[in-house]
């Protein structure tokens, strides 16, 4: 079997994060972590080489990349946004915000814009209760979001 | 001397724009030539004064909050570097009443200082624990935290020091301390607060338990939403090692202990032990029947303590100041201090550490200041999204884990969700079910099944369909779930539930008949 050279390329790159990482005690989630932050996504092609790697079916470790949220299998866009939906946000009108974000940016929740610019996504707890409603984007937090903090933060992902 | 100013660098603190007065003060200094130096501080809970920033002066620190970074230039024209006065002028931070009525003991140091700097830990109390506890047998350190009536902090309220007793109890080559800080629950933010706060107290207090249990190893597993709680944890783990906290000889004894930072990866039901284990081990986040207890066989099935943030770090004081110090706090089974998390819909949200026993209604109306927006309270949530809706009728209720159960709710992490008169219970009702569809692991049936069930009923209920059978129907389901799931996702999405059908029935009523009363 012939392999596309971009899969040799993810594969040897996923070889060199799980050299690095296997020793670990229970490697599997930080070599994912790993992978996940040098692809933007958990290729494919990455999973068979992990299971060589550590000794287990691909089933396994399919089933692993698959449990969690945060893997993806598709990159993300250029921003992640991520709009907190749980029960203290909603207490300020969460519902609201993501309703006004997902209309500014054309998308739903777990969809990318056409252009590529931005990834929107529910979480659930940011751990800002008491600054609600909160989003994190590209891992930078954000409190108390109202329509004018909205607007900027759609500018700088269209930006 | 050169003036120091403390800007949290807390992420509550910076999601209100604490980065942003940090660099517009820091451009002011430059522009008036002043020398001064900036620490980044945690921060002390009281989220509606945040970004809230202090100067050490010779009178003690001066607060200011909520600064804005359009208020620097105005600061300094005001003298705030010497405590002048200004609109933003908060005073003596530890008089300001929010934060003056508590009673700090695992929070003790929280916001005050470099949470990185081991030397600022140790000159405000920390280390002493530790240090007691290297000089002691296990079982003594284990009889202490027993003595003390510590109780696990995540939820489940059980005996901190039993869980220990079990564990070292069990013989084993490798035994392991885990610490939960997969703080899913909204409305909670304390293992947050104190990781980037504070965290030495956790490494002292997971320090204190390898010793007490025989574990050499600790593992700290944080949720992949705290990203600045993760990147603190692991800074402080490195300083501790250098300091030789950590390693084969913790502070000098021939205790080894040693631990390692995990993140998460997005999945709720990890708050769970059983499967935040599994996740360690790098499995599906699947709960797993107990028996075996953790304790006995736990992660890779070794002897494991597997505690919450908060538990863990309240360890230190109480061997600092003994069981009977601690204990003397609270009320009835519930002993010691609660860091009450209070959120949502609230003026003065915050973090309220105090002993047990404060009324809800004291801790919403009195502490909290009522809603945000201004309109009367309507219910609030305790114990996070599995935790119940309380109505105003039960706010004599005291804060403590045996009351909350005899009026069908619970306390969990302490999170307190305040919600005004526009909530509409039945939704909050429908996003339980919702949440527990999401997050289920999928190993019970009621909880994978029910809780889509669950959501596909509320909504016939919504449209008015066969009201009365679908009110039978969402009951009995809730009953099913709540004694047919393994652990406490499947098992308590019912409280939510249950609570706001019994406690606000008029908003379960057909639509129709919604519209009329309204």
């Amino acid at each position: 079997m012939t392999m596309q050279p971009a899969s040799t390329e993810i594969q040897s790159r996923t070889a060199a994060i799980i050299q690095e990482l296997k020793d670990l005690e229970g490697p599997l989630l930080p070599i994912l972590h790993g992978i996940q932050e040098e692809f933007g996504h958990v290729p494919q092609d990455a999973v068979p080489v992990i299971a060589d790697g550590l000794n287990l079916s691909r089933a396994e470790v399919h089933g692993v990349v698959t449990f969690y949220h945060d893997f993806r299998a598709s990159p993300a866009g250029r921003h992640v946004l991520k709009l907190c939906q749980a029960e203290a946000c909603q207490s300020m009108g969460s519902d609201a915000i993501a309703a006004k974000v997902k209309q500014l940016l054309g998308i739903d929740f777990h969809e990318t814009t056409r252009d590529g610019s931005v990834t929107l996504e529910p979480v659930y707890c940011l751990g800002l209760c008491a600054c609600s409603p909160s989003a994190m984007l590209d891992g930078e937090v954000i409190g108390r979001l109202d329509d004018e903090k909205i607007e900027e933060i759609v500018a700088e992902v269209r930006s | 001397m050169i003036p120091r100013i403390y800007i949290p660098g807390d992420s509550g603190a910076l999601a209100l724009g604490a980065e942003k007065v940090a660099k517009a003060i820091r451009a002011e200094l430059a522009e008036r030539g002043i020398e001064a130096k900036i620490v980044r501080n945690g921060s002390r809970g009281a989220y509606f004064l945040e970004p809230m920033v202090e100067v050490a002066t010779a009178e003690g620190r001066v607060a200011y909050g909520p600064v804005k970074p359009s208020d620097v230039k105005s600061l300094f024209d005001s003298g705030f570097l010497k405590g002048g006065h200004h609109k933003r002028w908060l005073g003596a931070p530890d008089k300001i009443p929010f934060l003056a009525k508590q009673t700090r003991l695992t929070f003790a140091r929280c916001g005050i200082n470099d949470p990185l700097s081991l030397d600022a830990y140790k000159s405000l109390g920390g280390l002493k624990g530790l240090q007691n506890a290297v000089a002691m047998a296990p079982l003594d350190i284990v009889k202490q935290v027993t003595e003390s009536g510590l109780r696990g902090r995540g939820g489940a309220g059980f005996l901190t020091g039993i869980k220990w007793k079990t564990v070292l109890d069990t013989a084993g080559e490798r035994k392991y301390i885990v610490c939960n800080a997969d703080e899913g629950d909204s409305a909670t933010f304390a293992d947050r607060m104190i990781m980037e706060g504070d965290p030495f107290v956790l490494i002292e207090g997971m320090t204190i338990a390898g010793i007490a249990t025989g574990a050499t190893k600790g593992f700290v597993y944080i949720r992949s939403e705290y990203p600045h709680a993760v990147a603190v944890m692991n800074k402080a783990v490195e300083v501790a090692r250098k300091a030789g906290v950590l390693g084969v000889n913790v502070l000098g004894s021939p205790n080894a202990f040693d631990m390692e930072i995990r993140v998460g990866a997005g999945a709720y039901v990890c708050g769970e032990e059983t499967s935040l284990l599994n996740s360690l081990e790098g499995k599906r986040g699947v709960v797993r029947a107990k028996p075996p207890l953790p304790a006995i066989q736990g992660l890779f099935g070794k002897p494991t303590v597997i505690n919450n943030v908060i538990s863990l770090a309240s360890v230190p004081i109480i061997m600092d100041k003994g069981a009977a110090f601690y204990k003397d706090f609270g009320m009835g089974r519930s002993r010691g201090t609660i860091p009450i998390q209070i959120a949502g819909n609230v003026k003065q949200g915050g973090l309220f550490e105090t002993a047990f026993g404060l009324t809800l209604g004291e801790i919403v109306d009195d502490i909290g200041g009522g809603t945000a927006t201004g309109r009367p309270v309507k219910a609030v949530q305790v114990g996070g999204p599995l935790g119940a809706y309380f109505p105003r009728a039960l706010f004599d209720t005291p804060f403590d884990y045996e009351e909350f159960a005899k009026r069908d709710g619970l306390i969990g992490h302490a999170g307190i969700t305040v919600f005004d008169d526009t909530a509409d219970m039945l939704k909050q009702a429908r996003f339980a079910m919702e949440f527990c569809a999401i997050e289920s692991c999928g190993k019970c049936t009621p909880c994978r099944i029910g809780s889509t069930r669950g959501v596909e009923t509320i909504d016939r209920l919504a449209a008015g369909i066969e009201p009365e059978k679908n009110l039978a129907l969402v009951t009995d389901l809730c009953n099913t779930m709540k004694f047919g799931s393994l652990c406490a996702l499947g098992g308590f999405t019912p409280y939510p539930v249950m609570s706001s059908i019994t406690h606000f029935p008029e908003d379960f009523k057909p639509a129709p008949a919604r519209v009329a009363a309204e």
